[in-house]
């Protein structure tokens, strides 16, 4: 009885929710106006390129993915890095995370949006993406890991979307949410969010073809970087709702995400350096790939600059993370923060694609560089998660703190205005 | 109250303004919804279709390419001869590197011309080396050159294929008589199968193929040579539209030197089981597994 309400009064909600998300002072105005239009810029060169061919892109058969499935991978590893404020609150019982960890769940729920969004605009013929569909189409699943990568991705959208709305609704209604309706969902989400980039990195490590790829290490790896990113990404973000909103989010998320950033900053120094000996010491065709990434291969060189950038941005982070002064100054904290995310999103991007494929499988070099088209639609596809990010946190907001509230909830369990919001009971 | 109304008037003409200029943004997909017919996007995959079902399909590509490149074709679609399983081998002693087989593929298979496109790429190797870095595929001057040999790559049609395995929608598999295909009105172009291959052999159409109408081969298989729609993969077939009718692969007929062998493993008197017999062959990268049924071998 009660039950048959919400299948009409939690759409309502979400809907009050997305009507009272266009409120705003003029800087949210002139946010979202500049991201709708950098979101327009990447949608007209989209249908360009659907028009006139993937031509328009600087990919070829020789290296066949480019610059969107770099951001791809980045993005599900930003996803799951977000995990990494669930843990602290729901194994360790940490009180303060606990209160913020909806961000760490709407962020995944953005970034998961926009890595669905780059294999959709990497596709020759997304208007085929029906054939992927289990039933109607013909899923070659479990032996294709891209199937597999359908299912963790789209489960882990789901997952989050019921965990956050779920408490959200419950808190809005003034109600106790019931363990059984969230706890074993965000239980499987920690899991799930291993599975999620594991999986994305077996995609690589499976093929026999691409040496540079096919390393055990390569899952590990997209791991330990994924828990750079994402601390690194709500670091930031905690103090920019902190400064724009005024809810108070104390130290405690803040110092905790920073522990764990020293931990996978270092570990992943090391997994990249224990990559480089293998190659190098090795040599002969393995080292090819690794050759060209770091020291240009028969006279090819574009990717040189942009991997040690790389390097340069996670060996500072990592020395800035470990500084006593990281600890007493949030500036160079945030710096810190900054450099990690660049040097993993070049590390894990370009400087983990394209190596895959230069030199060829018949040891041809043919080297790629984004083109305009590609630079247009990848921001055009950031702003886009940008924006879902800043509507997801800007609708959970009051209702974390009170401000939004069934009129019925004051009558059965008033929420006292002082008190720090919280996520779940 | 006022403000709360000119607020939403505000609201409105802004959500007025940014759907407009959405739909202008997006206006290029009109152009792209054009090539698009209703009967092309829920076409079902190859296998699922019955031979009513395939007939319309012929009709319809046959018709598409008429209004398209301007020329009358036929496409068949000829299934696997029963009791036939196809190998192919090169002989590495007397290939000379001249790329008649490319030239022979390009126009056999109706590729793009702007782009010169095969599904055979010939390597120039170094005597005493197998290592394929130390070849060369953009050799341009007479052949065949001192202390040089030619490797020829196409697809190898292996019989544990890793572009079969990656396809997320089976748009790729192997056919009973070995030949790997693509539906290429199924393929959703995400080019999996393009990383997972180790032998370069296949090709994304990065274009709608150019050809002009007087060049096009009009001898056309909806698993093989037809024209290519922009945005799916496609791979050699071993020519499986000549093929499977008993004929030779283009590549083969071209060949000056008599290099190639093609034929049926099952036959024991076919020429491929002699020199399978007859010859020390070796297959390309044996060591990642894949089982190819191209075969090398060196007379001397």
């Amino acid at each position: 009885m009660a039950a048959s309400r919400h299948v009409l009064d939690y759409p309502r909600f979400l809907g009050r929710l997305l009507w009272m998300s266009t409120d705003g002072s003029w800087r949210f105005y002139v946010w979202m106006t500049v991201l709708t239009a950098i979101c327009l810029v990447g949608a007209n060169a989209w249908a360009r390129q659907l028009a006139d061919g993937m031509a328009l892109t600087g990919m070829s058969d020789h290296v066949s993915w480019g610059l969107y499935v770099a951001n791809f991978t980045f993005g599900v590893g930003l996803a799951a890095g977000a995990v990494m404020m669930v843990i602290p609150a729901y194994l360790y019982h940490d009180h303060e995370m606990h209160d913020v960890t909806l961000v760490g769940e709407l962020l995944a729920v953005a970034a998961i949006a926009l890595s669905l969004l780059f294999i959709v605009v990497d596709m020759g013929h997304p208007e085929r993406a029906w054939h992927l569909i289990p039933g109607v189409g013909r899923f070659n699943w479990p032996v294709s890991m891209l199937t597999w990568d359908v299912v963790v991705l789209n489960g882990y959208l789901l997952l989050n979307l019921h965990v956050c709305g779920y408490l959200l609704y419950m808190r809005f209604l003034g109600l106790k949410p019931r363990k059984r309706w969230y706890l074993p969902f965000v239980f499987l989400s920690i899991f799930w969010a291993v599975s999620i980039h594991s999986v994305t990195a077996f995609l690589y490590s499976g093929l026999g073809g691409r040496p540079f790829w096919n390393s055990a290490l390569l899952a590990p790896r997209f791991i330990a970087s994924a828990f750079i990113t994402g601390p690194a990404f709500v670091i930031l973000l905690l103090q920019v709702i902190r400064r724009f909103t005024g809810l108070p989010i104390g130290e405690g998320p803040g110092r905790t995400l920073t522990s764990v950033m020293r931990v996978t900053v270092l570990l992943n120094l090391f997994m990249l350096g224990s990559e480089v000996f293998t190659a190098f010491y090795t040599g002969g065709a393995h080292a090819g790939p690794v050759r060209y990434l770091f020291f240009g291969l028969h006279g090819h060189h574009a990717l040189v600059p942009w991997i040690w950038t790389a390097v340069a941005c996670n060996v500072a982070s990592a020395v800035l993370l470990h500084l006593p002064a990281s600890r007493r100054r949030i500036t160079v904290l945030n710096v810190a923060c900054v450099l990690a995310f660049v040097g993993v999103w070049i590390e894990k991007g370009m400087g983990l694609i394209i190596p895959g494929f230069v030199p060829s499988t018949l040891h041809e070099m043919v080297e790629y560089v984004p083109t305009v088209t590609e630079w247009k639609i990848t921001a055009g596809i950031w702003a886009f998660g940008l924006m879902l990010l800043t509507v997801a946190v800007k609708v959970a907001l009051p209702v974390l703190s009170g401000q939004l509230a069934s009129p019925a909830a004051h009558k059965a369990e008033p929420q006292p205005r002082d008190a720090v919001p919280q996520a779940a009971a | 109250m006022n403000d709360v109304t000119r607020r939403t008037a505000l609201k409105g003409a802004g959500a007025t303004l940014g759907a407009a200029a959405f739909a202008h943004a997006l206006a290029p997909l009109t152009e792209w919804t054009e090539d698009l017919s209703l009967d092309a996007f829920l076409q079902r995959h190859y296998k699922e279709l019955t031979p009513s079902d395939m007939k319309a399909v012929l009709w319809r590509l046959e018709k598409d390419a008429k209004r398209e490149y301007g020329r009358d074709v036929t496409i068949q679609d000829l299934p696997p001869q029963e009791g036939v399983s196809f190998g192919y081998a090169l002989n590495l002693s007397i290939c000379i590197g001249c790329r008649k087989c490319v030239e022979a593929c390009h126009q056999e298979n109706n590729h793009d011309r702007r782009t010169g496109n095969s599904y055979i790429r010939v390597l120039e190797m170094e005597q005493g080396s197998l290592d394929m870095e130390r070849g060369n595929a953009d050799y341009d001057h007479a052949v065949p050159a001192p202390g040089k040999y030619y490797l020829p790559v196409q697809c190898q049609q292996c019989d544990n294929a890793p572009c079969v395995k990656v396809c997320p929608v089976q748009a790729t598999w192997k056919e009973q008589d070995g030949v790997v295909v693509v539906d290429y009105n199924w393929c959703i172009g995400c080019r999996y199968c393009e990383a997972a291959c180790p032998y370069h052999a296949r090709r994304f159409n990065w274009t709608k193929p150019e050809v002009p109408a007087e060049e096009i081969n009009p001898d056309q298989g909806y698993l093989s040579n037809r024209i290519r729609p922009q945005g799916v993969v496609e791979k050699c077939t071993f020519c499986l539209h000549r093929t499977r009718a008993g004929r030779l692969p283009a590549c083969l007929e071209a060949c000056p030197t008599g290099a190639r062998v093609f034929g049926n493993l099952l036959d024991p008197k076919s020429p491929i089981r002699w020199v399978l017999e007859n010859k020390r062959v070796f297959v390309l990268k044996e060591e990642l597994g894949t089982r190819p049924r191209f075969f090398y071998f060196f007379d001397k």
